[in-house]
This record gives C-alpha cells, sequence and structure tokens, in this order.
C-alpha cells in the first residue's frame, strides 16, 4: 500500500511538471533595450540609442509660422542635412535642415507650378482621356448586369439572387414565376441581350483607350507634363499651380527633384527644387492596371535612373513602376499566395459554396512600406499574414527585391528578421507579433525597422542578425503611439509618431558604436580590429552572440583552433565550429600519430597474442594429457 | 522434505554461509549470463526472444539493467553529445523529468499491451512482455553510447554518418520491439502489428484516465481543504 501510495505521488510530481511548463517570456522586456539569445529567451542589453532630441510643432516653431500645427504626418526623408516631413494631414510638406542636433524649417511645400503652355498642352488629351474613363464606368455597369443574371440564374428561382435581380423584369415583360420554360426562354434572352451590350461597350472602351493612349502620347511628345487638368488653376499672375492633397511619401534625388506621393489627388508629382513641374504620373491607362480601383499612390521610392517605384492603395500585384519618362512599364515584386494543401481540400471539398463565397478568397496582399537602398534593391515591409506563419519564414515580412521582383533577403540566422520572436497571442492592443511600419537601410547593409504595435526598432546586420531592439509604447521620450515612420541620417535614427505628431533623434551610445565599428572592421577585411572591437563590446554586454561569433572568426584566423571553438561554441555557431573543429583535429592527429598507432596495434595485436599464447598452452597440456594416456 | 530441512539445521553456520555464497554466485553468473544473452537476441531475434521468456534464458534484472541503460544514456546523450548535433536548452535540462518522460510512456506501453494481448489470448505474461521491451532496447545502448563519443569527433559537415546510425539503432529497436512481442505472445506478425497500433490507442487511454483521475482528486482534495478552512473560520 505504501508503495502505492508513492508511485502515485511519484506520478502526481510528473503530471504537475507537465503541466506547469510556464508561460515563456512574452517579449514584453523589462528593459527597454535587449536582444534574443539563442533559446529565444530575451537578454536584458544596454542601451545601443539614445534620445537626443525631440522635434515636434512648438520646437519648429509651427506655432508662429501661420499657426498650423503638424497633423498626422505620414512619413520622412533625408537627403543629406534635409529632413523633408510629409504633414499628410495639412496637405504640406516641411522641409526641414539639421544644425548640429537641432532642426529648424527651411521651406514648406504644399503647391506645385507650372507654365501656362503646358497647361494648354494638356486640355486635349485630358479630355480624350475623360471620353475614355466615362466609357470604362459604363462598361463596368454593364459587366455588372450581366454579372449579377448570370448569378441568379446559377443560384436558382428560389434565391434572394433571383427575387433581386430578375423578379422585378419578370413581372414587368408579364411572365408568370410559376412558368418554368417561358422564364427559362426569358433569361436565356436577357443574358444575350446583355452580353451584346457588353461586347458592345467593350469595343467601343478599346478604341476610346486607343483614342486616349494617343492622344496622351501626342502630347507627351510635344512636352505636356500635366495630367490631372483639373487640379490645375491659373493664377493671376499667369502661372499655373496645383495645391498638393494628402501628400503620404516623398523622395528627393540627388538633383534636388523632388517627388510626391500626392495620394488625394491620385498622383506622383516629379518637380524641380523650385517646385516646379517636371512629371506627373497618374494611373497606368494599361488594361494590365484594375480601371475600376481608383489610384492611390500611397509610398513611393525612386532610383538612381530616375524611374518610379509607387506602393498603391488597394492593388495587390505589386508596386506600379514608371519608367523616368512617367510611362507605366508594369508592376514588380506581388506577394506571392501561399495555399497549404489543407486549405486548398478544405475549402474545395468540405464548404458549401456559400461559405466559400463568405471566406476571405486567396488574394495576395499589398506591401506595408517601401525603401530603395544604395544599389538599387527595394527593401519592403509587410503587416498582413497570419502569425502561424512568421516562426517557419512563410511570411517574410521584411523583403529585398531584386529587379525581378523576387525576395533576396539574407537570413543567416536562427530565426528570419521578423521583429519580436516572443509575443502575446491575439487580444487587445499591444499582442500579437510585431507589425513593420517602416524600414530603412542604411550604407552597409544594416537595417532597422519599425515596429507599430509596441513602437519599437529592431536592427539587423547585412546577415540577418538581430544587433538590437530598443523602445516601447507609451508617451515618455523614446516611446512611440503611433510610430509610422523611420529614417536615418548616418548612424542617427528618426522616428516619426502620427499621434504625438513628433520626430525622435536618437543617436548610438558608445555599446552602439562599438557594435557598427566592429561590423564595419570586419565588412572591410580588419579582423583583428573588429575582434578587439567585439571584446569591447563584450564587456559592456556579456551576452551577445554576435561579439562571441567575430571573435571566434579572428581567432581562427590567427591559427588558435581551439579558442576559437569555445568562442563558437558561445555563439552557438555550428559551421564556423566545424570549421575549427577540422582543423584543430587535424592537428592534434598530427602530434599524436604515434600514440594512435600504438594504442590501435595494441587493441589488434594484444588479443592476437593472447589467443595464440592460450592456444599453444593448451597444446601443450593436450599434448602432455595424450602422453598420460598412453 | 523434512529430511532436508534437518540435513540444513545441522549443517551449521559456516556451511550456510558458504551456501549463501554459491548461491550469489550463481545468481551473478545467471545475470552475467543473461546480459551477455542479450547481444544473442539483437542478432537472433526470432530464436532469441523465443528461448528469452519460454527457455528463461533472460532475467528480469537483466531487463531493469538495460531500461535503467536507456535512460542513462538518453540523459547523457542530452548533456554530452557535440552541440553542433543537437539542441537541447542544457539550462532547462531537467535529469530527472527526462528519464521520467522516457520511462512512464514504456511502462505504460507495457501495461497497456499486457491489458490488451491478455483478453486476446496473447500468451505472454507481463513480466515477459517487459523484459521483451526491455531487451529490444539493446541497440539503442550499444550504438548510441560510442555515438556520443563519435560525435566530438565529426564536424557539422560530416553530420550525415551520425544521423544515419541514429535512425538505424531506432529502426532496429523498433523491428526488435515488434518481433518480440510476436515471439511473447505467438501471435503472427499480422496480429502482432495490429495489437501494436491497439497498444498505442489503450496506452492513450490510461494517460486519458490518469489525467481525470487526479484531476477529480486535486479537486477533491482541495475541497476537504477549503472546507477545512471554512470549519476552523466558523470556529474561530
Amino acid at each position: 500500500m505504501k508503495r502505492l501510495q508513492r508511485i502515485m505521488t511519484a506520478l502526481c510530481c510528473l503530471m504537475l511538471l507537465a503541466t506547469s511548463v510556464a508561460l515563456a517570456d512574452d517579449g514584453f522586456s523589462t528593459s527597454y533595450t535587449y536582444t534574443y539569445d539563442y533559446w529565444d529567451d530575451v537578454q536584458e542589453s544596454p542601451d545601443a540609442y539614445r534620445v537626443v532630441e525631440m522635434i515636434d510643432s512648438t520646437t519648429l516653431g509651427l506655432d508662429s509660422l501661420g499657426g498650423k500645427r503638424l497633423n498626422r504626418p505620414q512619413s520622412l526623408f533625408v537627403q543629406g542635412d534635409d529632413l523633408y516631413v510629409c504633414d499628410t494631414g495639412n496637405n504640406r510638406i516641411l522641409q526641414l535642415r539639421r544644425e548640429g542636433n537641432s532642426f529648424s524649417v527651411s521651406r514648406i511645400i504644399d503647391t506645385v507650378y507650372d507654365d501656362k503652355e503646358d497647361y494648354d498642352l494638356a486640355d486635349a488629351s485630358y479630355l480624350q482621356n475623360k471620353e475614355y474613363e466615362k466609357i470604362v464606368a459604363e462598361y463596368n455597369a454593364a459587366n455588372k448586369d450581366l454579372l449579377e443574371i448570370r448569378a441568379a440564374q446559377e443560384a436558382g428561382f428560389e434565391s434572394t439572387e433571383f427575387t433581386s435581380a430578375i423578379s422585378p423584369l419578370l413581372t414587368e415583360a408579364g411572365i408568370d414565376i410559376e412558368a418554368t420554360s417561358a422564364v427559362e426562354e426569358f433569361i436565356a434572352g436577357l443574358i444575350e441581350e446583355k452580353q451584346q451590350a457588353v461586347d458592345e461597350v467593350s469595343e467601343r472602351m478599346d478604341a476610346a483607350r486607343q483614342v486616349a493612349q494617343e492622344a496622351a502620347d501626342q502630347a507627351r511628345e510635344a512636352g505636356c507634363r500635366i495630367w490631372q487638368y483639373e487640379l490645375w488653376t491659373v493664377g493671376e499672375d499667369g502661372n499655373v499651380s496645383s495645391p498638393l492633397n494628402g501628400p503620404n511619401d516623398i523622395s528627393v534625388d540627388e538633383e534636388g527633384n523632388i517627388y510626391v506621393a500626392d495620394t488625394n489627388s491620385n498622383r506622383v508629382i516629379k518637380m524641380d527644387k523650385d517646385c516646379r513641374l517636371l512629371l506627373e504620373f497618374i494611373k497606368p491607362l494599361d488594361a494590365t492596371f484594375d480601371q475600376s480601383q481608383a489610384f492611390l499612390p500611397r509610398k513611393i521610392v525612386t532610383d538612381v535612373a530616375g524611374r518610379v517605384y509607387a506602393l498603391c492603395q488597394n492593388i495587390n500585384k505589386g508596386l506600379v513602376k514608371y519608367e523616368n519618362d512617367g510611362t507605366f512599364s508594369g508592376f514588380i515584386g506581388a506577394n506571392t499566395v501561399s495555399v497549404s494543401m489543407a486549405e486548398y481540400i478544405w475549402k474545395r471539398y468540405f464548404q458549401t459554396k456559400e461559405q466559400r463565397a463568405q471566406s476571405a478568397s486567396f488574394v495576395p496582399t499589398e506591401y506595408e512600406n517601401i525603401y530603395i537602398d544604395k544599389d538599387g534593391f527595394i527593401y519592403a515591409t509587410n503587416i498582413v499574414y497570419s502569425e502561424g506563419d512568421l516562426l517557419w519564414d512563410n511570411a517574410k515580412p521584411i523583403r529585398r527585391l531584386n529587379s525581378l521582383g523576387s525576395d533576396i533577403l539574407i537570413k543567416n540566422d536562427r530565426r528570419p528578421p521578423i521583429g519580436d520572436v516572443q509575443w502575446v497571442e491575439g487580444g487587445p492592443e499591444a499582442t500579437g507579433p510585431s507589425r513593420l511600419v517602416d524600414i530603412t537601410v542604411m550604407d552597409d547593409d544594416l537595417y532597422v525597422a519599425l515596429d507599430r504595435i509596441r513602437g519599437r526598432l529592431f536592427g539587423y546586420d547585412s546577415q540577418g542578425v538581430l544587433l538590437w531592439a530598443f523602445g516601447t509604447r507609451g508617451n515618455v521620450e523614446g516611446a512611440f503611439t503611433g510610430a509610422v515612420s523611420l529614417e536615418h541620417m548616418g548612424r542617427d535614427l528618426l522616428v516619426l509618431d502620427q499621434f504625438k505628431n513628433s520626430i525622435t533623434l536618437f543617436q548610438t551610445t558608445e555599446y552602439g558604436d562599438t557594435i557598427y565599428k566592429a561590423t564595419e572592421a570586419y565588412l572591410g577585411g580588419d579582423y583583428d580590429r573588429s575582434a578587439d572591437l567585439w571584446r569591447d563590446v563584450l564587456k559592456m554586454n556579456a551576452n551577445y552572440p554576435l561579439a562571441f561569433r567575430g571573435i571566434g572568426r579572428a581567432v581562427l584566423r590567427q591559427n588558435q583552433y581551439e579558442d576559437a571553438m569555445e568562442w563558437f561554441k558561445l555563439a552557438h555557431d555550428r559551421e564556423n565550429y566545424g570549421r575549427a573543429f577540422k582543423l584543430y583535429r587535424k592537428d592534434w592527429v598530427e602530434a599524436n600519430v604515434w600514440w594512435i598507432i600504438l594504442i590501435v596495434a595494441a587493441v589488434l595485436i594484444i588479443p592476437l597474442a593472447v589467443g595464440r599464447i592460450r592456444k599453444m598452452k593448451w597444446e601443450v597440456s593436450e599434448h602432455e594429457r595424450s602422453k598420460v594416456r598412453k | 522434505m523434512s529430511v532436508a530441512r534437518s540435513a540444513n539445521k545441522n549443517a551449521g553456520p559456516a556451511k550456510t554461509e558458504s551456501v549463501g555464497a554459491e548461491k550469489r554466485k550463481a545468481w551473478w553468473s545467471r545475470y552475467g549470463q543473461s546480459l551477455k544473452y542479450g547481444l544473442y537476441v539483437i542478432t537472433h531475434p526470432f530464436d532469441g526472444f523465443w528461448d528469452l521468456v519460454h527457455e528463461k534464458r533472460g532475467t528480469l534484472a537483466a531487463a531493469h539493467t538495460f531500461l535503467i541503460l536507456f535512460l542513462l544514456i538518453r540523459v547523457m546523450k542530452l548533456m554530452l553529445t557535440s552541440f553542433q548535433f543537437i539542441t537541447a536548452p542544457i539550462q532547462y535540462i531537467n535529469v530527472f523529468e527526462e528519464m521520467g518522460s522516457l520511462a512512464l510512456p514504456f511502462l505504460i506501453l507495457c501495461i497497456a499491451n499486457w491489458a490488451m494481448t491478455t483478453l486476446f489470448d496473447g500468451k505472454g505474461r507481463f513480466r515477459d512482455i517487459y523484459m521483451a521491451m526491455c531487451y529490444a532496447l539493446v541497440p539503442y545502448i550499444l550504438i548510441q553510447l560510442p555515438m556520443i563519443l563519435v560525435s566530438n569527433m565529426l564536424t557539422f559537415e560530416e553530420g550525415s554518418f551520425y544521423s544515419v546510425l541514429l535512425s538505424f539503432s531506432v529502426i532496429w529497436c523498433v523491428f526488435l520491439v515488434f518481433v518480440g512481442l510476436m515471439e511473447v505472445h505467438d501471435y503472427g506478425p499480422g496480429k502482432t502489428f495490429i495489437f501494436l497500433i491497439v497498444t498505442v490507442v489503450g496506452a492513450a487511454i490510461i494517460i486519458f484516465l490518469m489525467l481525470v483521475f487526479f484531476s477529480l482528486l486535486s479537486d477533491a482534495i482541495s475541497y476537504f481543504v477549503s472546507m477545512y478552512r471554512e470549519i476552523v473560520f466558523r470556529l474561530n
């Protein structure tokens, strides 16, 4: 009985152990700056960045400048010492100049100017364009009718679609709904009629598009730059101008040309440094572009050749790409749609038609933000994905797109770059995985991503290894409530908060600076200096895997294999450990080769010898015995 | 019988001691033999398992030894294998938890198998089943122990050799379990296969019942505890 009792207690303990695996770290770090270790545990670390300046309407003196404070700013852009802020709610762009750590307003851009000749030129093509748009609307209406009737026919007489779409027509034509054959005949006729109407409009639409395209081409050849004709007005001085309307993003090239995503005016504007219009990029007439969608460019980037990539709201085919002369040249980098086998089988075989219609369809999602690095690769962030896809790298919240639009981001760490690795599932605010709303890439391919959910910044090196993470939600300095945009000036980081209407300037601490310097030294091939710098990092944070790895590499180059193995083991770096170990093993075998031979020989020879001796003894004794017997 | 007893009585203390020593010696030699027999079983499973129970070639002591060795080697593997080949968070490993999480399912599977096969004319007693299962662990012990050493002599790129041998040991064990149960119960292969599945289902049921039992037990205890507290509170 006592034994049984003891066993039961033991079992009880086991069960308790199994159920009480405590809720692990949830990513709510207690310290401001932290990293994740190999086991995905949060490790506190010294601050890599500290706040040096808060820029808001008051420090900029905006109250005295026309009295308009910042209102829902959406985007930052840095060119040299200039910081551009899209003050979207006020339909303007602020150009700030940095001196030391203070910023002052040097210019406010809220209107784009053009000359009268261009305005006159635009007229003809614009009218053609309007005509075409009208026909497109007509086509959409006709097509909708046809689809409705088809759907009603398919759904059957009893359905709601049928009563709403066909029943009124039947009563109008005086046909009794009970007379099945008559009704069917009527519907067939109706479909044919509608089909004809659609075909007819479609033909007209093609013709109109041709005309509009030709007119546009002619106007372009003549040097016309205005396409959104009705947004422009002639001023008293004969200058033609157009105000910005909800500018969401800005980009400035080396020559000072300014590109603005003028979202609510459905255009992207290219102007010179004096705000005179150079080009207007508008909704492509191309058939690949869904003409029923409004053209709402939200984010733009430009490359060195003057090509413009626009991220448009409600367009999920990828980024809209324009050549430098303003012609549309296709989409790049569409999100791929992935359907799991189980999902497909479930939808295809187990759902009713109604369920299928109600459940979300498999469409690619649009990106959240884009950034172009110095090599012309576009970094895109994505915030629409299911939580489960993150850790196994199916969601890819950060991508680096090449010119073909495929993702070439390097991911050499255990976890892909996804922001927080631990998080609380579901629930109200500040739960769930990070939603990376912006990204900025430094010159040596180090990139920093901004998490909207917890107001955190995540720095990664070019191999996708987390350098540091910091930030939190809140109203104090260095905390954010509505982080939307991130930019860098050298190593300094600027974060825009759309609810606090402020910009926070971060500068590296000694710790952050040493990490950067060590990375730079390594990339520059100065491995020994890099190792010394990593040792300095270790003095400030003894728990930093990258430092272990960095020192290991340098030590390995100095042929200290055993030390290198030790460092790589600390860094959990299997490949490099293997490399060091191979060399160490070779040395060891060479040094101890005689011992090895000796031991192998001993192992082989001693049993043989013992066997032989025993056999001889046995033979002798047998011999003796046989003698006795004789 | 009485003669033998009286003879024993007359033998005196010195003699009983020598008898005890002899017995102990015999036990040790039998134990050694049965340990060694493990090697024969894994190389000749059909013969080996039959003789193991029917010819009494195996001992429970040896079976226990194999099980304990298996658990020890499992833990040693987690602790000592080169980090290149195993991702074990050493700072979180609890040795007894690791061993328990292997031993408990092992015993539950034995119990489930015994419970099921008893109902369907399996010839094996619980003791036989347990012994067969333990003897089936021998390849794991023989291969994985040296592999711990080997893992510390290989690099990450050479890992295929290591992983092939590891999977080989596990496959061998599974095969031995299959043959062992077949011989112990005197079943055909088909029936053994079906009963392997049935055993797993049975084990699941046992675990479920245990969970229900313990949760009810803890509820009952907390009921009485709170009642006691209430009474004490009222009395004061």
